[in-house]
């Protein structure tokens, strides 16, 4: 059995929300990831960024593939329902959830095997067709679960545990969200939660693809020192984009100490904003040429670039592109759905 | 055999020539005259070039199953002269182009030559006119060589110009000229020809998938997900066509969404996760689509995920006959997905059979929470059927199955003695009760998952409760089997101990058969099955008969499998009787069959 609950007794010193709830009504049953594995911590601020928002966890669809990652959204939000479904094919299952009922907020949880491989083609096409979500990639550049293989994400030469190089180049998910168009782009590291963090709640709040791969190093199968997918040499090779972000809930106003010239508000669509703090001359996030570009000079030196790559604050999602109500559509009383025998006596008399 | 209102007349032509359309009128205009007719298309698996067929069988007796022995051939396709001189029975007639002089070697039947291309080059100067209008000169001369109504004709021809209006003075001009043409040059009408009937009045005409996809509108369906395939297409766009006209909101917004998925495995995905999250919804595919749907199917069967699947069978294996009709994916429905997978099956006979089950299957998806597969096929889906009209009965409500509101959920102890558990058996009827996502702060939210679970959704690897919650969704195919479309049963003879057991397009060749049986002095009984799993009239049935013929569109005798693992029919008793060369089943195969077993003599006579 590897269902382990946790206590629900609380400490009534707790910190509470706006919604009265504490950091602990946003978790979920006890972890079975090994120790120290990165999605942990990435499970820890999927949950600090939800209890920080105040926002109501049953609100939340948590819809995941297989792996250890997938298996992450057991670990979070207990009161949000969750969809583990196959192997790779997460996107398709939002896509449908988010079809049917536009008011929840979705996050997606897949890993770089998941999404980079058996997924890749659902990946690609959840980011075109524009899908509100949140979808992060658990990255470890290997397949935890099936013991180690390597995956998709790692990087030419990095070698696996037992030493042998990875000849086969690796695939770049950010760069490949922005080609196809997805609105946010962002890159972080499960062992930085002071990026990931508001990087997180920006995304939730974006409405359209927020897209975030997540470095998230397997402690027990890629984190021998010479992984380009391992603490130490993410820690090493880690560029932040910015040198600090800052997530401003929509109720808060932005305050004065925010140098004009060394930071970029980015608006999101709930009236929150992200707020970007540049080292050096940084990129334009709006710019996806200059952030592909980023990407790539820097991967050419071996360099990680994190932060927010890459935004479109004017994106459309899918339901403005189909035209469809603005209520859920699985709220629709039957009786609306259904045209009725008179509408049918018309169609019948062009059949004859 | 043949005469008035009784023959089968066939189209010989290239596909992407603008034939089909031509061809449909001369059908639909002998159904304004009140005959029944069942149009088949044969086409190939390709746009344009290669020969395509269409045969309109016309029978006032009602008999709308494909019928061999072509009475009437309009041979326009000098690619396959040959077979089609030679399909035509003695005695009968074919008509071509007789432009270009040719010899056909066959002295018992009657030609027809009409020089249509030098018609259309002398009164047409574009060339797309004369290939186009080529078709309306056939279409003409057939006016006065089978007697058709020419206000009827004129009816069709405005109805399929609707929008082009200006091109139905040079329609008419075209079946002018086959007309007079066809007075001045042969004696009209032919021994053959059709006369007003009343056997196609209040009926309408339609194909399985239009109807399948106004079945998505009328069953409630808002989620829709496919990918391209044929023959399976035009269910998905007749369902957006419907919605676009019967689900937009005053303010111009969709109660539906479709969405034309990456490949058949996000398809499916798709309208699973719509099934989850609530909403009515379905997807709709063929063969190649059911295999690659497959593990997504035993997901939603193990984690109790309504959704709704369209199958247009067409000819397997593999890519097989794509534009050919078939019933090979019984099992591989039945049993989709590796693990201990069953789904429900439900098969219509007809397009009026497709809108009723196929809005049926939404409610039984949400009643029995799992997948429901409408196995309809190429022949039902893509050709136009003479078919009772759609009824919908207003007073009926929808249900939507074991899902609780809020309220339910807090109240749920109280009134049902436990407390909720996902997957817990509450009423003994196997069904558990679901929540949906969003429904409750604190209440009702579980993990859907794959992976074993426990009657709480919570993981197991406890190999005894595995056994247990897979014994209990075994125990809800007993509810379905009660729920789902009872067996049509036809006994002809109460004492009889022969019968035959059929299913979906072979029911109008099953009849028909059966009748011609009957005239012949043979009276068997027959029973049609509308669903799997089997409800107890199946078993009794074949238990009250000692020899029964299963009738199927494949090799491996499928049902007949079905049968006798699902229903422990003795398989000594299930005589196979297969038709797969991809053509909708006749009667005379059927009626052959049956006399080959029962009256051997009777067969070589009749030979
Ligand atoms: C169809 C299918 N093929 C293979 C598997 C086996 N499998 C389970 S998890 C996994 C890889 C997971 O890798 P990743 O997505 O990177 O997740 P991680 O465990 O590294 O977090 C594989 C191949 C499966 N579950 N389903
Ligand atoms: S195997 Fe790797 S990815 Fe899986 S839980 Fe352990 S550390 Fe994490
Ligand atoms: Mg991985």
């Amino acid at each position: 059995m590897s269902y382990i609950a946790k206590p629900s007794a609380h400490h009534p010193a707790l910190p509470r929300n706006a919604l009265g709830l504490t950091r602990r009504d946003y978790e979920g049953s006890m972890s079975t990831l090994c120790a120290g594995c990165g999605h942990d911590s990435i499970t820890a601020a999927i949950i600090e960024a939800c209890y920080e928002m105040d926002l109501p966890a049953h609100r939340i669809a948590k819809i995941s593939g297989i792996g250890c990652s997938s298996k992450a959204p057991t670990y979070f939000l207990s009161r949000s329902h969750g969809f583990n479904s196959v192997h790779g094919r997460m996107p398709s299952v939002t896509t449908g959830a988010n079809m049917a009922n536009r008011d929840l907020v979705y996050i997606g949880v897949s890993g770089d095997g998941d999404t980079a491989s058996i997924g890749l083609g659902q990946f690609c096409h959840a980011v075109r067709r524009k899908l509100n979500m949140t979808y992060i990639v658990m990255n470890n550049g290997c397949y935890g679960l099936t013991k180690g293989q390597f995956s998709a994400t790692n990087d030419k030469n990095s070698p696996s545990k037992k030493g042998e190089a990875n000849p086969f180049d690796a695939i770049d998910l950010c760069q490949m969200a922005i080609q196809l168009g997805a609105g946010f782009v962002a890159r972080s590291f499960s062992g930085d939660k002071r990026q990931l963090l508001p990087l997180i709640q920006a995304a939730i709040s974006y409405k359209g693809f927020a897209f975030i791969d997540v470095i998230s190093p397997c402690v027990t199968f890629n984190n021998h020192p010479a992984s380009t997918k391992s603490y130490e040499y993410v820690r090493m090779h880690n560029m932040a984009s910015e040198n600090k972000l800052d997530y401003v809930e929509p109720k808060e106003e932005i305050t004065t100490d925010y140098d004009e010239g060394t930071s970029t508000s980015v608006e999101l669509h709930d009236g929150s904003h992200l707020m970007l703090f540049k080292v050096g001359e940084g990129h334009d996030p709006r710019d996806s040429d200059a952030a592909i570009h980023t990407i790539r000079t820097n991967a050419a030196k071996g360099t990680i670039v994190t932060g927010l790559l890459y935004v479109n604050e004017n994106q459309q999602d899918l339901h403005d592109v189909l035209g469809t109500d603005e209520r859920p559509l699985n709220g629709i009383a039957m009786s609306e759905l259904c045209p009725g025998s008179k509408a049918l006596e018309a169609i019948n008399a062009r059949l004859r | 055999m043949s005469g008035i209102n009784d023959f089968v007349i066939k189209f010989a032509t290239v596909n992407g020539s603008g034939s089909a359309s031509a061809n449909t009128m001369v059908a639909k205009t002998l159904f304004r005259m009140g005959i029944p007719v069942s149009p088949k298309n044969i086409f190939p698996s390709n746009i344009q070039g290669l020969p395509t067929w269409y045969e309109v069988r016309v029978s006032e007796a009602g008999y709308v199953a494909r019928r061999d022995g072509i009475d009437f051939m309009v041979a326009m396709n000098p690619q396959t002269y040959a077979e089609d001189l030679a399909e035509v029975v003695p005695g009968g007639w074919l008509l071509y182009d007789s432009s270009m002089p040719r010899i056909w070697p066959r002295d018992d039947i009657t030609l027809l030559p009409i020089p249509i291309a030098q018609i259309c080059a002398k009164q047409w100067t574009d060339a797309r006119q004369r290939q186009l209008f080529k078709n309306m000169v056939y279409v003409g001369a057939l006016v006065e060589l089978l007697s058709m109504d020419m206000e009827a004709l004129k009816g069709v021809i405005s109805d399929q110009l609707k929008g082009k209006e200006k091109l139905m003075a040079a329609n008419l001009q075209a079946v002018e000229l086959g007309r007079t043409y066809a007075r001045e040059h042969f004696s009209c009408p032919l021994s053959i020809h059709a006369r007003p009937a009343e056997g196609a009045k209040g009926k309408i005409m339609v194909t399985g998938n239009d109807a399948g996809g106004l079945a998505a509108v009328y069953g409630g369906a808002t989620v829709c997900a496919w990918y391209p395939i044929t023959p399976s297409t035009s269910l998905p766009e007749a369902y957006e066509k419907y919605a676009r006209r019967l689900r937009v909101t005053k303010e111009g917004k969709r109660l539906f969404s479709i969405v034309q998925a990456e490949d058949e495995l996000a398809a499916i995905g798709v309208a699973i996760g719509g099934g989850w999250n609530g909403a009515r919804s379905f997807t709709a595919t063929s063969g190649p689509g059911i295999s690659l749907m497959s593990e997504f199917l035993g997901l939603a069967y193990f984690a109790e995920v309504p959704v709704v699947l369209f199958n247009i069978q067409r000819g397997g294996p593999s890519t097989g006959m794509p534009t050919r009709t078939g019933q090979p994916d019984i099992i591989s429905c039945a049993y989709a997905s590796h693990g201990d997978t069953k789904h429900v099956l439900l098969f219509p006979s007809n397009p009026t059979e497709v809108f009723s089950m196929g809005a049926e299957a939404f409610d039984l998806a949400e009643l029995l929470q799992t997948p429901i597969m409408v196995m309809s096929d190429l022949d039902i889906g893509m050709n136009d059927w003479m078919t009772d009209p759609f009824t919908w009965d207003d007073s009926t409500e929808q249900s939507r199955g074991k899902v609780l509101s809020a309220e339910q959920l807090e109240a749920f102890k109280t009134v049902k003695g436990k407390p909720w558990g996902r997957y817990l058996d509450i009423d003994g009827d196997a069904i558990p009760y679901r929540t949906l996502p969003g429904t409750h702060p604190s209440m009702g939210s579980f993990f859907t998952r794959g992976t074993s679970h426990d009657e709480y959704a919570r993981y197991t690897e406890d190999g005894r409760i595995h056994q247990r919650v897979i014994d209990r969704i075994r125990r809800k195919f007993d509810t379905a089997a009660t729920v789902v479309p009872k067996p049509e049963i036809d006994i002809r003879d109460k004492g009889c101990k022969t019968a035959i057991i059929y299913f979906g397009a072979t029911r109008p060749a099953a009849l028909e058969a059966l009748d011609e049986l009957e005239r012949a002095g043979v009276r068997i009984n027959a029973m049609r099955l509308k669903a799997f799993p089997f409800s107890e009239d199946v078993k009794a049935f074949c238990d009250a008969h000692d020899h029964i013929f299963v009738l199927e569109q494949n090799r491996d005798a499928q049902m007949r499998s079905l049968l006798i693992t699902e229903a422990d029919i003795p398989a000594t008793k299930l005589i196979p009787m297969l038709s797969y060369d991809g053509m909708p089943t006749t009667a005379a195969f059927v009626r052959k069959a049956v006399l080959a077993h029962l009256h051997p003599e009777k067969a070589a006579a009749a030979e």
